[in-house]
């Protein structure tokens, strides 16, 4: 077995911001007209200076501390200078370690069951603006149209060690990040490409190869294995594996060649001079740790003790904060069976949701389901009112309609009238009134079936048609 | 009404109009007339804007008619430097890249100045981008000494200090990298003044080197300059390097009624320690020199101790600076590409590339001379040899001179090594017109204020006098400054 060697650069949008990391502008640029949520700063207007939004470092910082990151004491921003369309000013700002300045955060360890990932840095940067192509195909285009509204929002970058050896484990770890973020309420991870990942890999002793594009995090670990594999082609064919960057083709699914030749570029960063440096020191780390919200790994361990949850059970349920936090609201209703409940929530409330929607990370939005129905569900199971298989049905009506439970119930006992005295007392008015129906139906099957509609029509459709035309063929029997 | 309004200072402009001596209309209307009659001469103003001067006019005359206040620059005419952003109006920093750039705001100086009440007659001549020692690198020609139209006027605020010398404008502001207001104040024989890094804000100027630049203002007279100051210093929110004005004095000592108080410029202050910094008299012409002795002589005399100095690390300040600057300034020039804003020129045709490279191509010899450096100096394998050195020699620089002032209250020496010289005479070698820089760069390095004044003439030519001080002491500044204003009477209106 060839040993891989991955690494990750993760790009988070700060969307808990309300405007950019170095203007006034609205941050949230999502279903904005192009071009509208723009100001002479992030447009880089000659004259204009960054003004650094001093919540952003704070997210940031909290980003930093909840990887397990040291946060910096003296914090600084430096440019990275290219050219590039979608850059107004043709540099970035970020932040670069190097000559005794370094990002937010660095040196920082996640830890993933029984090994750990080590974080090489946590860092402040600016979006580039967006390129909209005429066609899907950059080459083809005859225009190129670019969106501003983009440029300027706040994006922390995690950089990690190459600490993984296999994708399965890649996925686990993005899991634990997004949920982090989640938990922090710095990011809307549901949001279209507030989540962003680019990988390297390498095989023992080959050259690194970087993927960028990959759009969403359940892609990564497709890029992954398919990336891997063609490494491994490659070694065995004795074709040397080039340092490259790819691209994710997100249709195709597989890995390949950029276009454009991203050579060694020399970005010639020096340190920003417009933006003083930042001295954040063991104050402003403590008061922050002080404010920051319960993260992943606390409240799993919260969950085993209070709730008595199998490992496996609390760990899903806090991979997706959504889940967890469904979980909670369940329990806060309800708070007899955590045990019961969880389970509803992991296999048959997860069972509901569309392959689709699993791509996207908002589960539960489509459904119909809430805290509430979970809650009464389990209790009248508790209760012994229900059994489990008339609960998953009463469940994926629920699904539809977002019926309460109990008027689920209320509405199937009174639509089925399965009780055999009930019927044969309707089927005795009927036989009453019809009579020469009932004659008839001694040789004409139709006529059967008329009086089997007249006991339906009578009982409002709630009679079991089956009982009912056994129970109409019997009586016919008799009276032969 | 007083036949030569326009030759008016500042001061005597907003006392005479708030005392209703004359209207801010008639001085103003004899402002533009100056200008129009003088101005193909000396070629100080890339733009006259003769409408909005008017307009402001008109509505100050207007409330000062219904008795409403009016600010402490009431009337004044000012030149804007054309690197400095006012709102509507052309910014073209004197480059055919910017030829088409209107700006859609205010620099924060330029808001600050019209609240006072001061009116903006147009934008000035310099150097593109403010890159140059004498204004000779402009796209729309140079602008032209006062005092002898053959000569240069300095740089790169060329324009802000011969429209005042010319009388085309009471008082300017112009931005100050590695000398640039202070080398034509002293080619002018005018005063001007860079202040302290982050005592004005940067918001609106656009940047040539961010680290080292000020905006500072330009006037005939020290309280003209002082004026312009209290009007435009202190802690802007849309510049996060600015700092609040604070008291020269250590603040203990301050009463703290006074914590707020303005700049003056009428205090009689005695018994100055003043060093003199040998290095920069002895790289001096000695025409210069002389002239820098004979105010020596005049300080001593109003018993001020002169005594001479050394600063050793000067012999670094040049390299730094340059390398400095340069970096910062490839890495500030590259938004322009003339996607957003910039000049008329058809994409039509072009792949990016090939119609990037022949955008830029639009930049004046000079500035894709300090871009190139500047890229160099900041590439891999280099940064350390050249770009961090800079920065070392910088930290020796300021450290070295903040020893100095443990001992001194201010630090002189001339303003610039040599006399102005004639257009065309330097263009051919850069390196020797970097070298004129050489007694400027310090207190732009240092991030300390320094000011230019007048102290006399050689060869009908004028000579200033440079005056550093620490940081945020500009009120040391105006002490001696004006101390020596009082003492003697040096010409700054040029006959013309």
């Amino acid at each position: 077995m060839v040993e891989a060697k991955i690494g990750l650069e993760i790009h988070c949008q700060l969307t808990g911001l309300q405007s950019k990391l170095f203007c006034p502008c609205k941050s949230d640029y999502r279903g904005e007209v192009p071009n509208t949520t723009v100001c002479p700063i992030c447009l880089g207007l000659p004259g204009t200076l960054p003004l650094l939004n001093q919540r952003a470092v704070a997210f940031a910082s909290m980003i930093s501390l909840a990887l397990g990151c040291k946060v910096q004491e003296r914090v600084m921003f430096y440019r990275k200078n290219y050219f590039y369309l979608d850059l107004p000013k043709n540099f970035q700002i970020t932040q670069y370690n190097a000559y005794g300045i370094t990002s937010i955060g660095a040196e920082g360890k996640v830890e993933l069951g029984t090994r750990s990932i080590r974080i090489r840095r946590v860092q402040l940067e600016e979006d580039p603006g967006r390129l909209i192509y005429e066609n899907a195909d950059v080459n083809s285009s005859f225009y190129t149209l670019i969106d501003y509204n983009r440029a300027g929002v706040a994006l922390v970058e995690i950089v990690t060690e190459p600490d993984f050896d296999n994708p399965r484990d890649v996925r686990i770890f993005l899991n634990k990040v997004t949920s982090t973020i989640e938990h922090l309420g710095v990011c809307d991870t549901r949001l279209d490409g507030s989540l962003r990942c680019d990988v390297n890999v390498s095989l023992k002793g080959g050259k690194k190869v970087e993927i960028k594009n990959i759009n969403s995090f359940r892609d990564v670990e497709k890029a992954l294995g398919y990336e891997i594999a063609r490494q491994k082609t490659m070694s065995i064919r004795e074709i040397e594996v080039k340092s490259e960057t790819r691209h994710w083709d997100d249709a195709r699914k597989i890995t390949i060649q950029s276009r454009s030749k991203e050579e060694e570029q020399d970005y010639r960063y020096f340190p920003e001079p417009d933006i003083p440096t930042i001295i954040l020191g063991d104050q402003f780390i403590s008061s922050l740790r002080a404010k920051m919200p319960e993260l992943p790994d606390e409240r799993k361990n919260r969950f085993l003790k209070d709730y008595t949850l199998s490992d496996h059970v609390a760990k899903v349920l806090i991979d997706n904060k959504e889940l967890a936090d469904f979980f909670e609201s369940t329990i806060r209703l309800y708070p007899s069976s955590p045990n019961e409940i969880a389970n509803w929530i992991i296999s048959d409330l997860l069972g509901l949701v569309d392959d689709s929607r699993k791509e996207e990370s908002s589960l539960l939005s489509g459904l119909g389901i809430k805290p509430k129905h979970i809650a009464e569900l389990v209790k009248m199971i508790d209760q012994n009112k229900i059994n489990r298989n008339i609960a998953k049905s009463i469940l994926s009506q629920i699904a539809r309609t977002g019926e309460m439970p109990s008027y689920v119930i209320d509405n199937m006992n009174a639509s089925i009238i399965d009780s055999e005295s009930k019927i044969a007392e309707a089927i005795d008015s009927i036989f009453k009134l019809e009579i020469s129906a009932v004659r008839d139906a001694k040789h004409n099957p139709n006529a059967t079936n008329f009086l089997l509609g007249k006991v339906m029509q009578m009982t409002g459709g709630r009679a079991d048609p089956k009982i009912t035309l056994n129970l109409i063929k019997a009586r016919l029997a008799i009276m032969q | 009404m007083p036949n030569h309004l326009y030759r008016l200072t500042a001061n005597e402009v907003a006392h005479g109009i708030k005392n209703r001596e004359f209207s801010a209309q008639e001085y103003i209307s004899q402002i533009l007339e100056r200008i129009e009659k003088v101005d193909n001469k000396i070629n100080a103003f890339i733009v006259v804007d003769k409408q909005g001067a008017m307009e402001k006019a008109r509505s100050i005359d207007k409330r000062l008619h219904e008795g409403d206040y009016v600010g402490d620059l009431v009337g004044v005419a000012v030149g804007i430097k054309d690197n400095i952003c006012i709102k509507e109006l052309k910014t073209t920093c004197a480059s055919k890249i910017l030829e088409g750039y209107i700006p859609p705001y205010d620099a924060s100086v330029i808001k600050r100045l019209k609240e006072k009440d001061a009116i903006v007659v147009g934008k000035l001549n310099l150097d593109e981008f403010a890159m140059g020692s004498t204004t000779e690198f402009s796209k729309y020609g140079p602008t032209r000494n006062p005092w002898n139209l053959d000569y240069v006027a300095g740089g790169s605020s060329g324009g802000s200090a011969a429209s005042v010398a010319a009388s085309e404008c009471a008082v300017s502001l112009g931005s100050d990298t590695g000398g640039s207001i202070r080398c034509p104040s002293s080619f002018c024989s005018v005063v001007g003044l860079k202040p302290t890094y982050g005592c004005i804000s940067r918001s609106g100027l656009i940047s040539y080197s961010n680290s080292l630049e000020q905006i500072g203002p330009l006037g005939k007279t020290v309280l003209d300059v002082v004026m312009v100051m209290n009007a435009i210093a202190g802690i802007d929110e849309n510049d996060q390097t600015t700092r609040p004005m604070t008291p020269t004095l250590p603040s203990e000592d301050i009463p703290t009624s006074n914590r707020l108080s303005k700049y003056t410029a009428n205090q009689n202050k005695r018994n100055i320690d003043i060093g003199l910094v040998k290095e920069l008299i002895e790289g001096a012409d000695p025409v210069v020199s002389k002239c820098i002795y004979s105010a020596v002589d005049l300080f001593e005399s109003s018993d001020c101790k002169c005594e001479e100095t050394s600063m050793k690390s000067i012999q670094y300040a040049l390299a730094s600076y340059y390398t400095i600057a340069t970096a910062e300034a490839s890495s500030n020039l590259a938004r322009y590409d003339n996607i957003r804003y910039g000049f008329d020129y058809n994409p039509e045709g072009y792949e990016w590339n090939t119609y990037f490279s022949n955008v830029r191509n639009n930049f004046g010899d000079e500035v894709k001379r300090r871009i190139i450096i500047g890229s160099y100096v900041l590439s891999a394998g280099y940064y350390g040899k050249y770009y961090l050195k800079a920065h070392m020699a910088r930290e020796r620089i300021r450290q070295e001179i903040k020893s100095l002032f443990e001992k001194f209250d201010v630090l002189i020496g001339p303003t610039m090594p040599i006399l102005p010289f004639k257009i065309g005479e330097k263009l051919d070698d850069p390196l020797k017109m970097y070298q004129i820089d050489i007694d400027t760069v310090i207190a732009n390095l240092a991030g300390i204020p320094a000011i230019s004044i007048p102290i006399g003439f050689s060869n009908s030519l004028p000579v200033g006098l440079q005056i550093m001080a620490d940081e945020m002491c500009e009120q040391t500044l105006f002490d001696v400054a004006s101390f020596f204003e009082k003492i003697v009477d040096i010409r700054r209106s040029a006959d013309i």
